[in-house]
């Protein structure tokens, strides 16, 4: 049986400076609530390792408007314009990483690898001081792997153990990153009781979960 | 026909039946338009779906149903949604027939340059350098020039995207082919002279001695 905190819970579980990995694509996916928390607990220099910083004052833009961002380690940051401000006026250090191998680098960090060899990059800007190591005469990039503090996810349902199930192209990074934070809070839109997912419908066990956030009350009984 | 659409219908008629295929943001996006439904070909967005259709009707749109760009979609039947990693499996993997992305440069090895102009413009790379990396063919779907500067050059002077060569060039002005040997011009767009191509062009093009007129459909 899993704890259903509140988004404000979690956000005082969260300290400054942390390292943050966050789920979600332009905010498709996103853990909105926990945003909003962390948004007005006021956290400041947190990093956050995620597809991106989503559109101004929308998802992540929402911690980048408050400032609460030191760095961000992104495959794309153009949807808003403010986390590129940031970076132009060194308020916020940016590390662009190709998105095929920011979800490799997370991989690794969850799995247990010690790293993964990819051709994305290769010979280009983006490789910087990547290692390249020759195997069988062809030349591959080492992406090393990411960790977090905590992941904070979003998902469609979740039962009392924490097991998570995603919906369509909300899915995208919470899966993985499910697995490589210290501590992994997941805000599903709906939490329903044991065996009301079947085990092979399961997308993420709940064993890789420390954390739910409690239904939004609509409904009072 | 505008100089889009020219390019748009005639990267669709080198997307082969049964195939999966992804188009990149803003032009590329359009060439969904010129593809009937009965070739079967399957579009993948790297957000995490095979199988993406069109917009839904207006009030119907879901909120975990959008594209690489943000936009609604819906699912064709048969389609599928996968996470990032097998998303990008997907495209590293060899198993993505072609993809379609916009070029701000290529030059006369084939390479492209088409995701950041240092100093100006920092979006980051988003799924361009896996894409260009991993997929079977890799087709450019850009303007000939821009601004009248010609973006079909010597050597790319903006950070590459990958060191691959790309498959084809597709412009409102002609089709061009990298090989081994440099930029082969293939095709011309209807009533466009070679003469006109060469010009707009600052890398050095082989011309054959027949360059028929692109088949728009």
């Amino acid at each position: 049986m899993k704890q259903a905190i509140s988004p404000q819970q979690a956000a005082e579980m969260i300290p400054d400076g942390a390292v943050l990995m966050i789920g979600g694509f332009m905010g498709v996916g996103s853990p909105h609530r926990i945003i909003d928390a962390l948004v007005d607990a006021g956290r400041k220099d947190l990093t956050v390792i995620a597809n991106d910083t989503g559109r101004p004052d929308y998802g992540i833009g929402r911690l980048v408007r408050a400032n609460a961002l030191r760095k961000v380690i992104a495959s794309h940051i153009g949807t808003n314009p403010e986390t590129q401000k940031g970076m132009i006026e060194g308020r916020i250090e940016v590390d662009l990483v190709p998105q095929g191998t920011l979800a490799e680098r997370i991989r690794a960090g969850g799995y247990g690898l010690g790293g993964v060899l990819t051709r994305t990059g290769l010979n280009t800007i983006a490789a910087k001081s990547q290692r390249v190591i020759e195997i069988d005469g062809e030349d591959w990039l080492l992406a090393s792997p990411l960790k977090a503090d905590f992941a904070l996810l979003h998902a469609d349902r979740a039962d009392f153990v924490g097991n998570l199930v995603y919906e369509l192209t909300a899915t995208n990074f919470n899966p993985v990153m499910a697995t490589a934070g210290a501590t992994v809070i997941a805000e599903p839109r709906e939490i329903v009781p044991v065996g009301l997912i079947s085990p092979d419908n399961v997308n993420t066990p709940g064993v890789l979960v420390n954390f739910l956030i409690r239904r939004e009350a609509h409904h009072v009984a | 026909m505008s100089p889009e659409e020219i390019i748009q219908r005639r990267v669709a008629s080198e997307l082969r039946p049964g195939t999966l295929v992804n188009l990149g943001i803003g032009l590329p996006t359009g060439v969904a338009k010129f593809i009937q439904p009965e070739r079967g070909i399957l579009f993948q967005s790297e957000n995490g779906i095979v199988g993406m259709g069109s917009r839904p009707p207006e009030g119907m749109e879901d909120e975990e149903l959008t594209d690489a760009g943000g936009a609604f979609i819906t699912a064709v039947p048969g389609a599928a949604t996968v996470d990032s990693t097998l998303s990008f499996g997907l495209i590293r993997g060899g198993h993505l027939d072609v993809t379609v992305l916009g070029g701000l440069e290529v030059d006369e090895k084939g390479h492209l340059a088409n995701w950041v102009v240092p100093g100006k413009m920092v979006p980051g790379m988003g799924g361009a350098m896996d894409l260009v990396a991993g997929a079977r063919r890799v087709i450019i779907a850009m303007q000939h020039t821009a601004k009248g500067r010609p973006k079909i050059v010597p050597e790319c002077t903006l950070p590459l995207t990958a060191n691959r060569r790309v498959t084809l060039i597709v412009t409102d002005l002609a089709v061009i082919e990298p090989t081994e040997t440099g930029l082969v011009l293939r095709e011309r767009a209807p009533g466009v002279a070679v003469a006109d191509i060469v010009a707009a062009t600052s890398a050095k093009l082989t011309v054959p001695d027949h360059v028929p007129e692109m088949d728009l459909g």
